[in-house]
């Protein structure tokens, strides 16, 4: 049975193309084309102002080239920078308005977008190319102060939550790709969770590439008020098409006094065909901020899809105790190539912080786990443990450990370990033994690999994420 | 500073008498050097060290003319009484006296040699600084089957001749099949304010042994680089060991390529460093061949407002399956304002290895301190009781015993 379900799934099933016609702004890079986005989604000057002023400065700004995947030079001018479906020129105001092909593009997805039907209680923000078609539950979550929409809609009816805290965790003087998301993003979403309130369920952003040519550009803010908590889960997936897509988001995470997020994320991009041909760069910075003391931030990511992966989820621990966590399982195959990790910046007293990354390569892939863990002077009593390990499986791949490691408080401590090895001949031998096959046995153990970081996720993305981990690993076995 | 180099780089030919080929190479490094100029923090590999800030902050103006012509005298006062051995002595970056006076003659080949080659893809550019300005080389070539019967001692010596000069210096070793030697490399610094500019070069062939213990002890003001390439066949080992904590900044970096199967690295060493010292350690082991191993292992004691990097890359290639790769580096911050940085790398693309690397820093552990404290013993002698036995640690790696003694004493920790 489990062959015919690896059948299934052998392809990237998430591949197909809606047809539905979109409304695009002309094709560029320019000062025409920010005005643009900023005129269709009637935003204040203030906004449009922001958006020019890290415009000019993406003008001075150097694309970084110090990574390890190399990717060919990306034509900034020959892209779309706002693509949604053309029924979106007014947004619909309930799901009944929807245009059907997005309800059924959702429901391929597993993404269901009407209430009733859902059985578990997530809800869920869907991202479709540049603009935010639906957000479920709304009104259970309002009814405790919780405030979920699209970014677009806050900017509408919280201009206050979004001008306080917009780019202050990623300021527009940041580096390239952030500076070009603050000039152009286009939609995502945004949370607001007021003083404790506990958030009743998983909230949950559902990322989708449609068009081609198209970038995608969507900026989160969450902002975790006093002694709140929310869990957040991020999905995303594209079709399949012959040439790179950008996807360079920003997400900005602001947990004040005594509260906690915590952020997941299972990346499925489509990650180019066997030869490495098309599939998504997926470029984004994730940034947390434990602004309030006993704060804390956990970042949790499954990194399946994508051609290019690069990108590093940090905590800021400026608050006094405050805690910064990362789990993240990495998996690289054929010519997929993955560039992650995290930094953790200890300011505050008493900070902890904790990372635990598994990357796994195969085929013709290559990984690297880069990461900063910074204790400055101030941050005395901070204690960090870092634990990195990557498997290896065949020859021509890869497995990198970068690790930056920065201690200039002699009360705190710091404990990095890392190791690379393959799947060890005796574990296989014992699997196989007790009558599973080679990749049956290649599955539990790499499932026992990432258990650490499985364990981090929701009950419903867990499941999900373990069938991923098996999927990405087909065929590079034997 | 370009035209500088220009100027000095020409009274430099002319005070000499290199051979038209020697000027021509030379001349090429020199170009190589103008054209990158010092590292800066941009390259990777001096992320945590700005060395053109730290020579203009230190020394200000280099003059990069050192006058070969002088004659140096030397007093015997300062050789190693515990231990006979074969000497080198290098004053100023002029080797001054060679004498394997422990050994047989015709095992042993002296030459001098045109340039070290850098590999055209280093973007080292000190190195082409070291190529440009460096006297005669001199290559000690050790036969096959020979072993050296006693330690060689090089005594790196700087005296008060000089001060704001770059000093740049360049000895080769060549180890034939089956040959050992032991060198102890010394720096005795009584000069202030030089930029000194190592570079040492070492090919072991099948089943050759090389142990290299550098030490740097004597506090001074200088500013050095110290490079150190090993390339190893079949079978083949190195021992290097480095204790670091006389000069205001050093940079000691070894670069060890296993090019033949089953041979094996070890790279152990120690910074002990107070006031505002800032030393940096960067191994580079390059596993290039089946069953390979290397071994590093650092510790640092900071006290002070001193700094200490330790940047270590293991790079295993697709061909070099069964490699063992083990790294720890450990630091004890003493001092609020201390620092230490490390940047611990894996570059590994082959599946069949086995490679670890760990790093931890702190301060020391209260626990234990309250033990010896329970005991009988004030803080003070407390803390330099774990302090001995951290280091220790690294001391006792060291192979040969009578070299171990004889280190044990010159360092202090017993």
């Amino acid at each position: 049975m489990r062959d015919k379900q690896i059948e299934d799934l052998k392809d990237y099933k998430y591949g197909f193309s809606t047809d539905i016609e979109s409304f695009k702004a002309p094709k560029g890079l320019n000062e025409e084309v920010i005005r643009f986005i900023s005129n269709i989604k009637k935003e204040p000057d203030w906004l449009l102002q922001w958006r020019l002023k890290a415009f000019e400065r993406l003008k001075v700004l150097k694309e970084p080239d110090w990574q390890k995947p190399k990717y060919p030079k990306i034509d900034y001018q020959d892209l779309y920078y706002y693509s949604a479906p053309k029924s979106f020129k007014e947004k619909p105001k309930n799901l009944e308005d929807l245009d059907p092909k997005l309800l059924e593009t959702y429901k391929k997805l597993g993404i269901p977008l009407q209430e009733q039907k859902r059985l578990n209680g997530i809800a869920v923000d869907a991202v479709f190319d540049s603009v935010s078609v639906a957000t479920t539950f709304k009104d259970t979550l309002t009814k405790k102060g919780i405030i979920f929409c699209s970014i677009s809609e806050a900017i509408q009816k919280h201009p206050d939550l979004v001008k306080k805290y917009l780019g202050s965790v990623i300021p527009i003087t940041d580096h390239f790709f952030a500076t070009l998301n603050s000039a152009v993003f286009t939609d995502g979403s945004f949370v607001y969770i007021p003083p404790n309130v506990k958030c009743p369920m998983e909230l949950s952003t559902y990322f989708r590439i449609n068009a081609s040519d198209t970038g995608q550009f969507e900026r989160t803010l969450i902002i975790a008020d006093k002694g709140s908590y929310v869990s957040y889960l991020e999905g995303c997936t594209a079709p399949m098409r012959d040439e790179n897509q950008l996807h360079a988001a920003n997400v900005e995470l602001i947990a004040l006094d005594d509260a906690e997020i915590k952020y997941s994320t299972v990346q499925n991009w489509y990650p180019g065909d066997k030869d490495g041909k098309g599939g998504i760069y997926n470029f984004v910075t994730k940034r947390g901020l434990c602004k309030g003391k006993n704060s804390k931030i956990s970042w949790t990511q499954v990194e399946t899809g994508s051609a290019i992966t690069w990108k590093y989820p940090s905590c800021i621990l400026k608050g006094d105790n405050s805690i910064g966590e990362f789990y993240s399982i990495a998996i690289t195959n054929n010519h997929q190539k993955a560039d992650t990790g995290t930094k953790m910046i200890h300011l505050g007293k008493n900070t902890k912080s904790k990372i635990i990354s598994k990357g796994i390569s195969a085929g013709k892939s290559d990984m690297t786990y880069r990461g900063l863990v910074d204790i400055s002077k101030n941050a005395s009593n901070s204690t960090n443990y870092t634990q990195c390990d990557s498997l290896l499986m065949g020859n021509k791949c890869g497995a990198h450990t970068v690790p930056y490691i920065k201690n200039k408080n002699s009360n705190s401590n710091i404990a990095h370990e890392a190791t690379t090895s393959k799947i060890s001949e005796d574990q296989l031998h014992y699997c196989q033994q007790r009558g599973l096959n080679q990749e049956e046995a290649v599955g539990l153990i790499v499932n026992g690999f990432c258990k650490e970081v499985l364990q981090q996720l929701p009950m419903e993305f867990a499941v999900e994420a373990q069938k991923l981990v098996g999927i990405s690993l087909e065929g590079s076995v034997g | 500073m370009e035209q500088k180099l220009k100027t000095d780089f020409d009274k430099f030919i002319s005070m000499s008498n290199f051979s038209n080929q020697e000027i021509k190479l030379k001349k090429e490094a020199l170009d190589n050097f103008l054209k990158n100029g010092f590292p800066s923090r941009k390259l990777e590999n001096w992320k945590f060290s700005d060395i053109k800030q730290i020579i203009q902050k230190n020394i200000g103006e280099l003059t990069f003319y050192n006058d070969y012509n002088i004659k140096n005298e030397i007093n015997d006062e300062i050789f190693i009484k515990e231990i006979e051995h074969n000497k080198i002595v290098i004053v100023n970056g002029k080797v001054e006296r060679l004498s394997f006076e422990y050994e047989e003659s015709d095992k042993i080949n002296l030459t001098t040699l045109e340039n070290y080659n850098q590999n055209p893809n280093d973007d080292n550019s000190l190195l082409s600084l070291n190529n440009s300005f460096s006297n005669k080389i001199h290559n000690i070539l050790v036969k096959k089957n020979y072993s050296f019967k006693k330690p060689l001692i090089i005594y790196q010596i700087t005296n008060e001749k000089v001060s704001n000069t770059n000093i740049n210096f360049q000895l080769m070793f060549e180890l034939e099949e089956n040959s050992s030697i032991k060198i102890i490399n010394l720096s005795q610094d009584n000069s202030e304010k030089n930029f000194i500019n190592n570079l040492f070069n070492f090919n072991l062939g099948k089943n050759a042994i090389l142990k290299n213990y550098k030490i740097d002890k004597k506090s001074n003001t200088n500013i050095k680089y110290d490079y150190s390439s090993i390339t190893q066949k079949e079978n083949s080992i190195s021992e290097t060991f480095i204790f670091s904590s006389g000069s205001e900044y050093i940079k000691n970096e070894v670069s060890c390529n296993l090019e033949g199967q089953y041979s094996s690295a070890f790279i152990n060493g120690i910074h002990l460093l107070s006031k505002n010292k800032h030393h940096e350690i960067r191994t580079n082991t390059n596993h290039l061949y089946e069953n390979t191993k290397s071994y590093q292992l650092i510790k640092s004691v900071i006290d002070d407002s001193s700094k200490s990097v330790y940047q270590g890359k293991i790079y295993v290639d697709s061909k070099a399956q069964k490699t063992d790769g083990y790294q720890l580096s450990k630091a004890v911050l003493l001092n609020e304002q201390a620092e230490f940085n490390a940047k611990p790398e894996l570059e590994i693309y082959a599946d069949d290895v086995k490679c670890s690397h760990g790093s931890a820093s702190g301060s020391l552990d209260e626990d234990s301190i309250f033990y010896l404290m329970s005991r009988g013993l004030d803080k003070k002698t407390a803390k330099e009781l774990l302090i001995n036995g951290f280091l220790l640690d690294v001391v006792e790696k060291i192979t040969d015993e009578e070299i171990k003694k004889l280190l044990k004493n010159m360092i202090g920790l017993n």
